[in-house]
């Protein structure tokens, strides 16, 4: 017994049963494909010897572009894991009814909707939509970069630790049961004694840590830093939705993070906050984590209104249809969507007057959103469209979106809801808003701004078959899940008994495989774009005709953004320079004023990852160490005063006249 | 910012460009507002933690309440320590603004230790609820009370901490610009810390024992 | 960087030793005055706790102006922005979540407190 004790207390309660890829054959050939691609990886980086300038030139980056970038592979690396969540989930529903329990067990079948979920929320949409406006903001704006250079590159690397805990979770013990927001009485540490929640926890708080400090830096860079007279109602529209989602993220994540610091005290300290007995309230939970989890949607959702208004002047050659409403909208929709949370729990029995008011107050909210659609919808009346790939998935998006917003309104109903909630309708009407919305505009975005990025279009073969996968294999893949869930199915379920029912997880696994091939595409677009750069090339830096800020510097833009400061006139600010014949100054360069790249980020969130793992594990001496470890190199870290240099102009010079050429 | 007025007569072009390196799009000058918006994150984290205390603050389980446990008389000596520590931590900025180092680290040094002392009794007064069995898993109540009593308690340690880095920093390098700015960081997040503690005895301390 | 720094230091109001002491004597006082009001029971518990919370309001004011220089011209009005739209965003949330959970609880806690068959509509 003291041997098993003392081997407690060194590795915690891990031991080698933790080690799930030992159980289960798929996690094994998953792991070993993971090796295998890792080791690829690794393998080609060393041999080209890439290492020192990975660690220079990536890693220990502060330039928002760059940081950008890494955010958005994160965010597809992390695409391929969920949605291969998803696939599973499909094939599962649509083989278990009758006798057949399918292939997958509750016990894993909880784990994998759990992951979907979460992996998808914080670690696909949250760093695609941070990604992209990390990388065009502070161009939009006339900016050299963001208020916080060096808390930027944390809060990147702090999203990854997550990240790689939850993919540790895999391997390494059990991941979460409880639903993507790890619902308690199920994540209580009685009902769910194993690693699960604590993945769960320690892998957000970690990440969630870094996406609150992102927003408070966007929110900072976009009040101090504008370019002279980009008054507030002068900026682009995408800087406006950035400016109010990142202020919601502001308002909200702090009580995800105190939420789940009240359960992470239950669980190790045995306290009763969300506990069934001694006075705890689990209702509580759900109370708290909906005041964060609506305004998410929205976090996520404006960005991308943002970006759909971009795309759409572009590619209509007009200013945007009412860009003060357009404000407005957009202002309104983020305070209404901080009073609206009660909608996700109805049923869990407030009674009439409370459900009426946040019923009526989620139906009100669908009058801006409206609001947004007419709008888009007049800048394209008698514009001169040029249906490019990001316009087809504007169209797209107009299309889909909209009857997802229907659904929700009709789900806003409280009678309806008691019927509805938690149906696969809900299910069907939130993926409905999020792809056809949120992924959409994604695709849109990087559509977009990927020639900005890196100087060559992508390839637009590739481009329209990755779009036309998803979105038919969207309306086919959850035209069906509205079906059944009209007829009364359950969410989260792994079995049917009704044979009825089974022809319409069919069609659903099929429209899951299309979206498949739209995937595939997407990657395959990037291989073949990178392949034949030379052809896609574009020397302009303006390939679209755009209208704004960013298109005003060549493709890539330098280091420094700007070499002198754009000057601002009027909305559409780069429009207006094309338009009254403005001429980049060739010479007077000055000296630039430039943030030092440091490690420091990238070693706080290995410490962070550490310590997460090691709490996970109750490896005490490891998580005392790992948290000693952040103190100290954290503290350290503020006694290096040497954090800047500058950029001579001779250098400067010699940049503008290359890019030119 | 001279070069940018754009004129609407036939004489001059608009300008477009910024010629003369202002400063404008630096990354430096925001760190007061990005700190203070931290600080209104961090307001938030404790709206939170007062939301579920006072959702779940009748819940005692069958055991202590406020009026077993609180002696009035300890926090109001804590109250009062904080308070004066906020008026030194004020005394330390005007000497900033003077430009006087010494005055600065004297009047630092007392806020230190006042936040010492004020985080001491609080520390004491847990220790004799914990042995009388008040215990944080007693009840809803008491986890509430000591998870907000003791996130406050852990910030005002935090700042004590971030006061002893600042000596330290002060003495290598006087009065930096960058110390400068985090020593108005740090007073803001010393009075910020006394703004929440007028919430926490009031309606943990003071509405609790009225019950 | 120094121009910027001195930006921040030169936009950060004037401290002036008068505004810490009477801002500390304020909160002092009304810090007196709510300790005194409830350990003396002067008045009724209700009352009490009324006057107890103004008090607070109050002092939050207090320090607010004195101690955080909270005020309409500190970085462009931003900082006073941040400050009430935080305030709005803690009434909502405390207010809601207080108002939702006592709903709840009479409802479906109804051993704890409330009536089953009347419920908190």
């Amino acid at each position: 017994m003291t041997e098993t004790s003392a081997a407690w207390s060194l590795f915690g309660r891990l031991t080698w049963d933790s080690l799930a890829i030992l159980h289960q054959p798929i996690l094994l050939w998953t792991f070993v494909v993971v090796a295998l691609l890792g080791a690829g990886i690794v393998g080609v980086v060393s041999y080209y010897r890439l290492w020192g300038w990975l660690w220079r030139e990536w890693f220990t980056s502060v330039d928002h572009k760059k940081i950008g970038i890494m955010y958005i592979i994160l965010g597809i690396v992390m695409l391929l894991r969920g949605f291969s969540d998803a696939l599973m989930m499909r094939l599962q529903q649509a083989l278990a009814f009758g006798a057949s329990q399918g292939y997958l067990d509750a016990h894993h079948y909880d784990q994998i909707f759990t992951a979907h979920g979460t992996i998808m929320i914080f670690f696909v949409a949250i760093p695609l939509i941070v990604g992209i406006v990390n990388y065009v903001m502070p161009l939009q704006i006339g900016a050299r970069d963001v208020a916080f250079p060096f808390l930027n590159s944390l809060s990147l690397w702090l999203t990854v630790a997550g990240a790689l805990l939850v993919m540790v979770s895999l391997f390494v013990g059990e991941f979460s049961r409880a639903g993507w927001l790890n619902y308690v009485p199920v994540a209580n540490i009685q009902n769910s004694p194993d690693t699960g929640p604590d993945y769960y926890l320690w892998a957000l708080q970690i990440a969630g840590v870094g996406t609150t400090l992102s927003a408070i830096n966007m929110v900072t860079t976009i009040i101090r830093m504008r370019a002279p007279g980009m008054t507030l109602m002068k900026m682009p529209v995408f800087t406006w939705t950035a400016l109010c989602s990142n202020v919601l993220a502001i308002a909200i994540f702090p009580v995800l993070t105190a939420a789940f610091a009240l359960l992470m005290l239950d669980r190790y300290a045995g306290m009763n906050f969300f506990t069934n007995d001694l006075g705890g309230s689990p209702m509580m939970y759900w109370n708290l984590v909906w005041v964060w989890g609506h305004p998410e949607v929205y976090v996520l959702v404006l960005p991308v209104f943002g970006m759909y208004s971009e795309i759409t002047s572009t590619f209509c050659g007009k200013r945007l249809f009412g860009y003060s409403s357009m404000v407005y909208a957009t202002v309104v929709i983020t305070i209404l969507s901080y009073l609206v949370w009660l909608h996700h729990f109805f049923t869990m029995g407030s009674g009439a007057n409370v459900n009426s008011f946040f019923g009526i107050a989620t139906m009100v909210i669908a009058i801006p959103t409206g609001a947004k659609i007419f709008n888009w919808l007049f800048t394209m009346y008698r514009g001169r469209i040029r249906f490019e790939l990001p316009m087809m998935w504007v169209v797209a998006f107009m299309i889909t979106f909209v009857v997802g917003g229907m659904t929700g309104v009709l789900l806003a109903v409280p009678p309806a809801d008691f019927v509805l909630h938690n149906s696969l309708f809900l299910v069907a009407h939130f993926h409905n808003v999020i792809i056809g919305g949120v992924v959409f505009g994604l695709f849109a975005g990087m559509t977009y701004w990927f020639p900005k990025a890196f100087g060559f279009r992508l390839e637009p073969f590739w481009g329209k078959v990755s779009f036309w996968g998803w979105v038919i294999g969207y309306w086919v893949a959850w035209t069906p899940i509205y079906i059944v869930g009209l007829m009364g199915t359950t969410r989260r379920v792994r079995h049917f008994d009704d044979p009825e029912l089974r022809i319409w997880f069919v069609i659903a696994g099929i429209g899951a495989l299309i979206i498949l091939v739209g995937i595939l595409a997407f990657v395959i677009q990037i291989a073949v774009s990178i392949r034949n750069r030379k052809a896609l090339r574009d020397a302009t830096g303006d390939p679209w005709d755009g209208r704004t800020l960013e298109w005003s510097t060549a493709s890539p833009p330098p280091d420094y953004n700007f070499a002198f400061t754009p000057v601002i006139h009027d909305l559409d600010a780069w429009y207006d320079m094309k338009c009254r014949g403005a001429q980049r100054p060739a010479t007077g360069y000055l000296p630039i004023h430039m943030p030092r790249n440091t490690g420091a980020g990238v070693i706080l969130s290995g410490l962070a990852l550490v310590l997460g793992f090691a709490m996970v594990w109750y490896i005490w001496w490891l998580a005392a160490l790992a948290g000693a470890g952040l103190l100290v190199v954290a503290i350290a870290h503020t006694f290096n005063y040497d954090r800047d240099y500058f950029i001579a102009p001779e250098q400067v010079a010699r940049t503008e006249r290359a890019a030119e050429a | 910012m001279t070069s940018f007025t754009p004129t609407e007569g036939v004489a001059a072009p608009p300008v477009f460009y910024q010629i003369e390196e202002e400063g404008q799009g630096h990354a430096g000058g925001g760190t007061l507002l990005g700190f203070w918006i931290y600080l209104m994150s961090d307001a938030l984290i404790f709206a939170t933690l007062f939301a579920t205390f006072g959702v779940l603050g009748r819940n005692v389980a069958g055991g202590p309440g406020p009026q077993q446990l609180f002696d009035l008389h300890i926090v109001a000596v804590n109250t009062a320590i904080l308070l004066v520590s906020a008026l030194t931590c004020g005394l330390s900025m005007i000497a900033l603004q003077g430009g006087k180092v010494r005055v600065v680290q004297l009047w630092l040094v007392v806020t230190a230790l006042l936040g010492i002392a004020f985080v001491a009794i609080e520390l004491q007064e847990f220790a004799h609820m914990v042995a009388e069995g008040a215990t944080p898993r007693r009840s809803a109540y008491l986890s509430a009370f000591f998870t907000l009593v003791g996130t406050h308690g852990l910030h005002v340690t935090f700042g004590v901490l971030w006061i002893a880095v600042m000596l330290l920093q002060i003495r290598q390098r006087g009065l930096h610009p960058d110390n400068r700015r985090r020593l108005l960081c740090l007073s803001m997040f010393w009075h910020f810390l006394d703004v929440i503690w007028i919430g926490v005895f009031t309606f943990v301390y003071l509405l609790g024992v009225l019950r | 960087m120094t121009d910027h720094v001195h930006d921040d230091a030169a936009e950060a109001a004037h401290f002036t030793l008068r505004t810490y002491l009477t801002g500390f004597i304020a909160a002092a006082a009304l810090t007196a005055a709510a300790f005194w009001i409830v350990m003396a029971r002067t008045f009724s518990a209700r009352v009490s706790a009324v006057l107890v919370v103004t008090l607070a309001i109050a002092q939050i004011i207090v320090q607010t102006r004195a101690f955080l220089h909270v005020n309409a011209r500190a970085q462009g009005g931003w900082i006073l922005i941040a400050y009430v739209f935080t305030a709005v965003l803690l009434l909502i949330g405390v207010g809601g979540s207080l108002w939702i959970m006592y709903h709840l609880n009479s409802n479906m806690m109804p051993g704890m407190m409330g009536d089953p068959m009347n419920p908190t509509p």
